[in-house]
């Protein structure tokens, strides 16, 4: 059951994506009574990173949150419109978010390990999801994979809280890596940090694109132009603009990106 | 006003008004006192009870004071055996944290996860109710209510004074203490953290029981403990439901005395106040002070480390 709703010719998006894993149609999200995102239509390119930018309280998080239903936790939330995975709305009435979430992952602003060893926060959620294997080499492989194994294997059963911030936040990519997720949704996973722990971010986002697909909401327009393949602006709760992300940093369509690619606001 | 304002930077002054030095010296040395005052108290009785206490140590040894079973010291010959009181106190307090550390902890955590805002705030307040209560009424209640229930259903040969009513009762006593600070710590665990097992697929029964309960644990601990000291210095329960026979070995079917009844039964009974008499007083109470001392002490470094795990 396709039934999707606007097609893509009456949107702001200014390109066919061949092989979609999110077909967004109009989604629209309230918070009780206040509406924060509206009647969002686009389509999220497979292995591939999609930057989503725009000023403060656009609804760049709640929209990144929408695609694995975390936003079902918020006491007050309402969504309307169809959020296609792979072709199925994960928000039919069928769907179990909890089956959504441990196919797309996803990373905070603020590291957030739990207060157990480096080995227990990657092994978690092969944990939880009955992981049978063997969870050594599993934890090795995510650690490797974000970057942090040579750091940390030789204190894999120290507190994570021990590791630096940058540390913290690979650890958590980590985390979300063991379960192999089809998708990795990243909210701001540099803002926290300092300019040397970013750069060894970029460049994991960089090496992890080739498997995952990879969405994240960036404050930060030129990481936005360094790391992603297509972008898109959203203002007031609205997708303003998606396109490639050369393209939407040298030739703008709608003038209120330009302007905030300008800097003159945000 | 712009020759005034000339003025005043020539004559520059930024001394207190008249007696504001003073008045603050004063303020900070009648708070200084009333905190100094608290600790001065635990430390005067804690020098008391050893004063107090040393003419029955000079006469009774340790070992014979904490190894003997029997406790009686108004016969001829005395005798100083605090075993039995020691054990029925303790299978006392197991039965009261039998109830009230699971009931109190699976309260806590409905609180803190599974209610939703309204209902938290309805019931919290009516679980602090069950703080307020009397001890007395309590003890009234297990032995006027609980005993005959007992009697009645599962336990017909349950003595009129026992130990195990007395013991259940101070376990309902006892869960909000467990469940108000329980609660707290449970909440008081970051939102990002939740948030973090949510996006690894866990459901709401994993978060709570893998996350939030371990991330809570030290806090929970010292709820835990301090209702172990709670119910070991409790005293009108027993008094009035567990009786004032001492159960070798302990059975709490039947009557029982706990060490508290039994510095109630000397304090009031209606015997020659001896100076010895009451340095036996001084001794038990001193057993009593030291181990919840050591039990309070123990839950506030727990709750302090807690506090540093999560600022």
């Amino acid at each position: 059951m396709k039934g999707k709703g606007a097609s893509l010719a009456e949107t702001t998006q200014s390109f066919l994506v061949e092989n979609p894993i999110f077909e967004i149609r109009q989604l629209s999200v309230w918070y009780k009574a206040q509406q924060v995102l509206k009647d969002v239509t686009m389509d999220i390119p497979e292995k591939q990173v999609t930057a989503i930018i725009g000023p403060s309280g656009c609804g760049k998080s709640t929209f990144l949150r929408s695609l694995n239903r975390m936003n079902d936790l918020i006491p007050g939330m309402r969504a309307e419109g169809q959020v296609f995975f792979r072709g199925l709305n994960i928000y039919a009435r069928s769907v179990d978010p909890v089956e959504v979430r441990r196919r797309i992952g996803m990373v905070f602003q603020v590291p957030n390990p739990f207060p157990k060893s480096i080995f227990e926060n990657v092994a978690f959620g092969l944990r939880i999801n009955g992981f049978n294997g063997d969870l050594k080499a599993k934890v090795q492989w995510a650690l490797e994979r974000a970057a942090l194994w040579d750091e940390v294997k030789h204190c894999l059963h120290k507190s994570a809280f021990e590791l630096s911030g940058g540390q913290q936040q690979r650890l958590c990519i980590a985390r979300a890596l063991a379960v192999e997720p089809e998708v990795l949704l990243m909210d701001e996973p540099c803002s926290a940090l300092d300019p040397i722990a970013t750069a060894k971010i970029e460049d994991l986002i960089h090496e992890l694109k080739r498997e995952v697909t990879i969405v994240i909401v960036t404050h930060n327009m030129q990481q936005a132009a360094r790391i992603s393949d297509y972008t898109a602006f959203m203002f007031l709760g609205e997708v303003l603009e998606f396109a490639p992300t050369g393209l939407l940093f040298t030739k703008p369509k709608d003038p209120k990106t330009e302007a905030y690619l300008a800097g003159r606001f945000g | 006003m712009l020759v005034n304002s000339h003025h005043s930077i020539t004559s520059l002054e930024l001394r207190p008004p008249f007696g504001r030095l003073l008045k603050e010296r004063f303020i900070r040395w009648v708070f200084m006192v009333c905190a100094f005052f608290a600790v001065v108290i635990t430390f005067a009785t804690l020098g008391m009870f050893v004063a107090e206490s040393l003419p029955f140590f000079a006469q009774v040894s340790l070992g014979e004071f904490l190894g003997g079973i029997r406790w009686a010291p108004l016969h001829e010959p005395p005798s100083y055996g605090v075993l039995a009181l020691v054990a029925d106190t303790l299978v006392i307090t197991a039965i009261a944290l039998g109830v009230a550390l699971p009931l109190g902890l699976l309260s806590a955590v409905f609180l803190s996860e599974y209610a939703s805002f309204r209902l938290r705030q309805v019931c919290k307040p009516i679980l602090e109710v069950l703080a307020g209560v009397p001890t007395v009424v309590y003890g009234f209640f297990a032995l006027r209510f609980v005993t005959p229930l007992l009697q009645r259903t599962f336990l017909p040969q349950l003595s009129f004074w026992n130990g195990l009513s007395a013991g259940l009762v101070m376990g309902i006593m006892i869960i909000p203490l467990v469940a108000s600070i329980s609660e707290e710590v449970l909440f008081a665990v970051p939102r990002r953290l939740r948030e973090a097992a949510y996006a690894l697929g866990a459901t709401k029964f994993e978060v709570t029981t893998r996350v939030v309960i371990p991330a809570a644990s030290s806090g929970i601990g010292a709820s835990f403990i301090l209702a172990l000291s709670r119910a070991i210095g409790e005293t009108m329960i027993v008094a009035l439901a567990a009786g004032r026979t001492p159960a070798w070995p302990p059975d709490p079917t039947r009557p029982m005395l706990t060490i508290t009844t039994t510095i109630v039964n000397i304090a009031t009974g209606d015997h020659e106040a001896t100076a010895f008499i009451w340095s036996v007083l001084f001794a038990l109470g001193f057993l009593l002070f030291l181990s919840t001392l050591v039990f309070n002490v123990a839950s506030h470094v727990i709750v302090r480390r807690f506090r540093e795990r999560f600022p």
